[in-house]
């Protein structure tokens, strides 16, 4: 018998034992019982979200006197109780898809700079700053973004409406720092670290061969990347974006504060107001009555919907991946 | 008759290589600038009022244009939310990455538990606030709560905590494993004191990145543990207070004594959290788990 059917008749042995959860023991039984039980816990917790968001509600869908989807407005406790989505999704999508436009090249180039610029030595220390600005809890991205970055952001807005007005985006009629590109690219910095790190890991990966064999053929650092590094990434960078853009699309605190409180769908970037779900939900919570509570119960099960979606089609995107390499 | 270059890549090619350099440093600078200025800000205006006062007093009868006042309700409400939440998520987190790592191997169940960890990862944390609200408040009927918040901030650190255990019990040797067993060890032993203490400071590590992430969520502790300005030291009776809460309830009113109250609640709140992070790193980096 040669040593390496020994150690395949070994791993087999190991195989039958993991397929086996006990050996029959009082204690053993119990631990894998347990530990079988978190595993399904955690199954229950899940679908117990679905379940009780649904249950909740359904009494303000019953008395939505509005188009739940298309409808703009938002009085769920007035006596003719009229309230819909349009704009929170409007919102919602449109801010996070320009923090997601914001973030993803930066996030990229961060990846690039930890990962092939950067002095060897310093890439570790540097991924770690970076990673920082995720530790920064959202709350504190809300008051630096309402008590520092909206007054920068005033002065901004003007130049951009004054000189730039020409293109819709940054028309309309008032312009302020409380407007969806602020939210946008406070969102956009808390996104950065996610997307750059993922980025970062699936650029690690990239076969040392793929850049030597580039290098050979005398190509310029950049051109390595280009023809070597980013093919190879494409799918992670991805689904890097992706599972940012599903962080964006639930963040709220720092979103409800930096927002103004003006409502209404507009594609003027710069008008101060806009609403999200989620700000929607944590600005009015507290006054909400029992059918106003349903409503943003509603509004939330929509957003864990989308945000459900997102993610999945990223973890798709990923797990095809490992497929193939 | 032109010459060609051997010495190196054309002007063109040159350039542009130059050019990404530098898109690319400009683009970990502009990482950089928010990180710089938001620590700054956040300290030059949280010291204002990061004072004894601060700390050993709470916001009882003090109105939003008063000075003075402080977070001390805040702080014990947060400990004790963010406690019970740990008490709650860690166990479950660790049997569930023990299930999946030792005793899973490739099954459906393991599989399907894989894909809904991932799935929670990506649950805003404002709908795990109207999952508890749903059920522990609007259902069961009890009152807003600290424990209420403990529980909506342990749904958040349950994937957290599941995926680093995984990782760290991923790195722990086959060998460990067979050489406990080959010694008549049961199973149950084998995890919980071999292989279990093995990947221990992974675990720790992780756990701490965890809470000090669940530390700083607002949104889900609006629904549940609602706000208050007096001291309410039990978690399980009655509206309680919590650190991100307090910033939240402060930075909302206009006058700039309770902006300063809510600079400092950042402040300390990024000391708490950034203690923890360099904590969980330090340990980390003093121990790492046995290589394969």
């Amino acid at each position: 018998m040669t040593s390496e059917t020994l150690e395949q008749g070994a791993t087999r042995a190991l195989d039958g034992r993991t397929r086996k959860m006990s050996t029959g023991r009082l204690g053993d039984r119990l631990f894998g019982l347990s530990a079988k039980g978190s595993g399904i816990l955690l199954l229950v917790i899940m679908a117990a979200i679905a379940v009780f968001l649904i249950v909740k509600a359904v009494p303000a869908l019953r008395a939505d006197k509005a188009n739940f989807l298309t409808s703009q407005e938002w009085n769920p406790d007035a006596a003719q109780s009229r309230f819909g989505i349009a704009q929170l999704t409007f919102g919602t999508v449109l801010s996070s898809v320009l923090a997601l436009i914001l973030a993803t090249p930066v996030a990229v180039g961060i990846a690039l700079f930890i990962a092939f610029y950067a002095p060897r030595r310093l890439a570790d220390g540097l991924g770690y700053v970076v990673d920082l600005l995720a530790a920064v809890p959202s709350i504190v991205y809300g008051l630096w973004g309402l008590q520092f970055f909206v007054p920068k952001m005033n002065g901004v807005a003007t130049f951009l409406h004054d000189d730039f007005g020409w293109i819709p985006l940054f028309g309309g009629d008032t312009v302020g720092g409380q407007c969806i590109l602020t939210a946008s690219i406070v969102l956009a910095i808390m996104i950065l670290p996610i997307i750059s790190s993922i980025t970062r890991e699936i650029f690690l990966q990239v076969p040392r061969a793929n850049i030597e064999a580039a290098l050979a053929l005398g190509a310029t650092r950049w051109e390595v990347i280009r023809m070597a590094v980013l093919p190879f990434g494409r799918s992670g960078m991805i689904s890097a974006s992706m599972l940012g853009l599903g962080r964006a699309l639930g963040e709220t605190i720092a979103v409800a504060l930096v927002l103004g409180t003006a409502s209404g769908i507009s594609l003027h970037l710069l008008k101060p107001g806009g609403n999200t779900f989620a700000a929607n939900i944590a600005n009015t919570f507290a006054m909400a009555g029992k059918i106003g509570q349903s409503a943003l119960i509603a509004s939330g099960l929509v957003l864990f919907v989308i945000t459900l979606l997102v993610n999945m089609a990223a973890r798709a995107v990923i797990s095809r991946r490992k497929e193939f390499v | 008759m032109s010459t060609v270059n051997l010495t190196g890549p054309s002007g063109i090619r040159k350039f542009k290589d130059k050019l990404a350099f530098v898109a690319v440093c400009a683009a970990f600078a502009l990482a950089v600038i928010p990180l710089v200025t938001l620590l700054y800000t956040v300290i030059k205006n949280g010291a204002k009022r990061f004072d004894m006062e601060f700390f050993t007093h709470s916001m009882n009868a003090i109105g939003g244009r008063d000075a003075g006042g402080g977070a001390y309700h805040a702080i014990i409400g947060t400990i004790e939310q963010v406690g019970l939440a740990s008490v709650i998520s860690i166990p479950i987190g660790v049997l569930t990455a023990v299930y999946l790592v030792e005793y899973g191997g490739g099954r459906r169940l393991a599989r399907i538990v894989t894909f809904f960890v991932d799935v929670m990862t990506g649950v805003p944390s404002i709908v795990s606030g109207l999952f508890v609200f749903a059920f522990w408040i609007a259902l069961l009927g009890f009152e807003y709560m600290g424990f209420a918040g403990s529980l909506a901030l342990a749904v958040l650190m349950l994937p957290t905590v599941v995926r680093a255990t995984e990782e760290m019990l991923k790195l722990v040797p086959n060998d460990l494993r067979e050489a406990s067993y080959a010694l008549g060890v049961p199973r149950w032993r084998t995890i919980c004191f071999v292989i279990l203490p093995t990947a221990f400071t992974g675990i720790i590590t992780g756990v701490m990145l965890a809470i000090a992430r669940v530390m700083g969520e607002t949104a889900p502790l609006l629904m549940t543990v609602f706000v208050t300005t007096a001291i309410n030291n039990s978690p399980f009776k009655g509206p309680q207070m919590a650190l991100p809460l307090f910033v939240w309830d402060q930075a909302q009113l206009p006058q700039q004594v309770a902006i300063d109250r809510a600079w400092a609640g950042a402040l300390t709140l990024i000391l708490f959290v950034m203690l923890l992070n360099l904590a969980a790193r330090l340990i980390a980096r003093l121990r790492k788990p046995v290589s394969r």
